[in-house]
């Protein structure tokens, strides 16, 4: 049973012990352990590689927290970066012209067509304009058809001519038709095209500079894996886009073609498509993104809970006492009842990365610290400031009142102390930058 | 000049004899034997643009005379740049490591049928032509939203008639916008039958109807057309689940085939969805499409390794018969090339 216990209690003492701040070395599997997670989110390889050696590089020197670990203070970093890298000011459709035309583009099966409807029903409702849907995909069976439904479905104008069959000439005469019937926004929406068929991305740049739109929006599956690095390239060589759409994001994608994208192209994230529904549109929360790309068990709000819960003034006495070594068992007691206070204890430790597997078939929970709890409860006073005075009769005492034995009490005391010399070891940030760093991470420089 | 400076020679020299080509100086490998006609037959079906995986391999191996962590880097990113995902890609290079340790020494030869055979055992080697049964062979089509569902079966309808079969279609794609319109087009283009109800009917109500139809007709196969539907939504996979079992009360067994439709430019999410959709609908079969494009559609290889599904068909374009048989050798070789 105790050995159980104290393989639990070690994993308890991860999340108490810091180390100073972050190095090469405290950090290495957690970088490589992000870099998994951006990979197996579809993140693309150098990207992904790039994106984690340069943040790093940035946090090198960081002060860590006494209730986290380095690994997961550079986790908490790194989506701070990938939030900020994602976008973090919100960026509007360019609506000048009059009327305004929209060309949307994008592969075969990204959701143009759907996203053209959302766009035309989003344009009418949320900001007052007459637009026009356009059917330039003369190529797919149906393609018409189905804009001409959605049209209908969102209540807007669509212009179609089955007679020819050369996009840019419909382009072009939607937009004298446009005119001539005061629509002000004219949504084109195009051929699914790949990136490598020249004649297909030569109809789109000539559809471009035919229309000369005034936005352009890259419409991508949030599904895609390596290949959007390619294809973002590709479409924004010929069409220098001014902005992304990401479809289909109700699915469980991690999404990672965003950072991709964003990094190969960088241009904003503007749209996401939630539904298949028309009013399933929504604006691009980089936040909510990078947490969800990054998606390693919950890191970012276990430190984000440690940095609520921690006691500024306790960790400071704490910290006096650790000089002073006069760390002891009530001390100790207090840690753990930190603990308990973020939360579930199995909750806490799944949220490491790495950890959850390890702890799956592990029966983990707040009880497990009962046992403990109980042996110190049963410490006289003196007992728990100075550990040094636990004699034979003493402990049995101790193991009578707690209901354990004198071996689990042992192994108690033997644990605490070896506690006790590493936290004295890891001593030398110094209280007063550990107080900084417990301030919240908001002003880190830097970032 | 060294053993892999000659290596690297064969790599990169097109013109000289065919006896030197990479292809041939494997075959004492019986499992490489065919790579020559086949990797003519993948320049038809699969132009790709990219930089031949090899040549830059090549390169890398240039000069030294053990496998390196810089060698297992090259080979880790040009698996993963395929979508072959980092369990499966850890996978393979374990395997390499532990061999490059065995024997001491690899050279590239030896590496690139090493590489070319691992990957091939994770992949299930696919069984092509429909069985002779007096009902008519019954296969449904699933997917996500967008994957080429519809287009697949436009292709594979006009696959079976060509082989002199009777086709009828099924239009359970009854929520799309046009998905009707779309397959009715493509039965009229191939010249096949076409079950059809109006738009917002109940799809097991379409299949069913098909599947009863074709029966009574004596039709040869049935393709199904679903509603593409993200896995995640429980609802739209329950409808799937009762769209499967209800065509076995017109035919048992049927259907006899559930083909999942993957896009190769998908990543790691086309797991969850083979996950999903097997547990929703038992799928027996993969198509992958738009392989015409730069996408490798690696992730392909994980999920025949882990849910033991063959991929049957390929989609290499938009016209009627870009449609290929898959074949495991000319798919491994895409990956590098």
């Amino acid at each position: 049973m105790f050995e159980n216990l104290s393989l639990k209690l070690e994993k308890a003492f991860k999340l108490l012990k810091g180390q100073g701040s972050i190095s090469e070395i405290n950090v290495a599997q957690t970088m490589k352990e992000i870099r998994k997670a951006l990979i197996s989110a579809d993140v693309d390889f150098k990207t992904a590689k790039n994106f984690t050696q340069n943040v790093k590089e940035k946090a090198i020197g960081e002060k860590v927290l006494t209730a986290i670990d380095p690994g997961q203070l550079l986790t908490k970093i790194m989506k701070d970066e990938l939030a900020s890298l994602m976008g973090s000011e919100f960026s509007e459709i360019s609506l000048e012209g009059n009327p305004s035309i929209i060309l949307i583009a994008g592969l075969q099966g990204s959701g143009k067509t759907t996203f053209s409807g959302k766009l035309a029903l989003h344009l009418k409702s949320k900001k007052n304009k007459k637009p026009l849907l356009v059917a330039c995909d003369v190529y797919r069976p149906a393609a018409i058809d189905q804009i001409g439904v959605l049209a209908h479905q969102v209540g807007v104008d669509v212009y179609e001519d089955r007679e020819i069959k050369d996009p840019i000439e419909i382009a072009k005469n939607a937009i004298k038709h446009a005119k001539v019937n005061g629509h002000n926004v004219v949504v084109i929406d195009t051929a699914g095209r790949l990136a490598v068929d020249n004649e297909m991305m030569t109809e789109i740049a000539n559809i471009k500079s035919g229309v000369k739109p005034d936005e352009i929006l890259f419409v991508v599956d949030s599904m895609t894996g390596q290949d959007a690095v390619n294809t973002a390239k590709s479409f924004n060589d010929i069409l220098n886009f001014d902005g992304v759409v990401l479809t289909k994001l109700d699915g469980d994608t991690r999404g990672g073609a965003a950072l991709t994208i964003r990094s190969v192209v960088d241009k904003p994230i503007k749209f996401i498509g939630t539904s298949e529904k028309m009013d399933g549109l929504d604006v691009f929360h980089p936040d909510r993104m990078a947490s969800r790309i990054l998606g390693m068990g919950d890191v970012i709000s276990l430190v984000e809970r440690a940095q609520q819960q921690f006691d500024e003034e306790e960790a400071r006495m704490v910290q006096k006492k650790i000089a002073k070594n006069q760390f002891g068992f009530d001390d100790f007691l207090k840690q753990i009842q930190q603990i308990k206070k973020m939360g579930n204890v199995k909750d806490l430790m799944g949220m490491i990365p790495g950890m959850n597997k390890a702890i799956k078939d592990v029966d983990v929970n707040d009880e497990s610290f009962n046992g403990i709890e109980a042996i110190i409860h049963s410490m006289t006073k003196k007992e728990r400031a100075n550990p040094n005075i636990l004699n034979g009769s003493r402990k049995k005492r101790i193991a009578l009142g707690s209901g354990t034995t004198v071996v689990e009490v042992n192994q108690l005391i033997k644990q605490f102390s070896q506690m006790s010399k590493m936290m004295k070891m890891m001593q030398g940030g110094g209280a007063k930058q550990m107080m900084q760093m417990m301030k919240g991470r908001g002003n880190m420089p830097g970032l | 000049m060294g053993i892999f400076g000659k290596v690297k020679g064969l790599f990169n020299d097109k013109d000289k004899p065919k006896e030197f080509a990479i292809d041939k100086v494997d075959n004492s490998d019986s499992k490489s034997k065919n790579l020559l006609s086949d990797k003519q037959k993948l320049g038809e079906g699969l132009k790709k643009t990219k930089k031949s995986f090899f040549d830059k391999l090549a390169k890398t191996v240039a000069g030294k005379s053990v496998i390196d962590d810089s060698i297992l880097d090259d080979i880790e990113e040009a698996l993963i740049a395929s979508d072959i995902g980092v369990e499966t890609t850890l996978k393979i290079i374990e395997k390499l490591e532990s061999r490059v340790k065995k024997e001491n020494y690899l050279n590239s030869n030896e590496l690139n049928s090493f590489l070319k055979e691992e990957i091939g055992t994770l992949i299930k080697d696919s069984c092509q032509s429909i069985p002779n049964i007096s009902d008519p062979y019954v296969i449904m089509v699933v997917g996500v939203n967008g994957v080429g569902k519809t287009t697949t079966i436009g292709k594979l309808a006009n696959k079976f008639k060509s082989q002199g079969k009777k086709v009828v279609l099924g239009a359970a794609d009854t929520f799309r916008a046009a998905a009707v319109d779309q397959l009715v087009i493509w039965a009229e283009r191939v010249g096949v039958e076409i079950v059809k109800q109006d738009m917002g009917s109940d799809p097991a109500s379409v299949a069913f109807d098909t599947v009863q139809s074709a029966k009574a007709n004596g039709a040869d196969v049935v393709i199904i057309d679903t509603a593409g539907r993200l896995h995640n939504n429980v609802n739209l996979m329950r409808e799937l689940g009762k769209i499967r079992n209800v065509m076995g009360k017109v035919i048992d067994e049927s259907p006899h085939d559930v083909m999942l439709v993957l896009d190769a430019s998908t990543g790691q999410n086309a797991i969850e969805q083979a996950k999903q959709f097997t547990a929703a609908t038992d799928v027996s079969s993969i198509a992958l499409t738009k392989l015409d494009g730069t996408a490798k559609g690696g992730v392909v290889i994980g999920i025949s390794d882990q849910f033991k599904i063959p991929v049957r068909y390929i989609g290499v374009g938009e016209g009627i018969n870009d449609l290929q048989e898959f074949s495991k050798q000319d798919f491994i070789d895409s990956i590098f090339s």
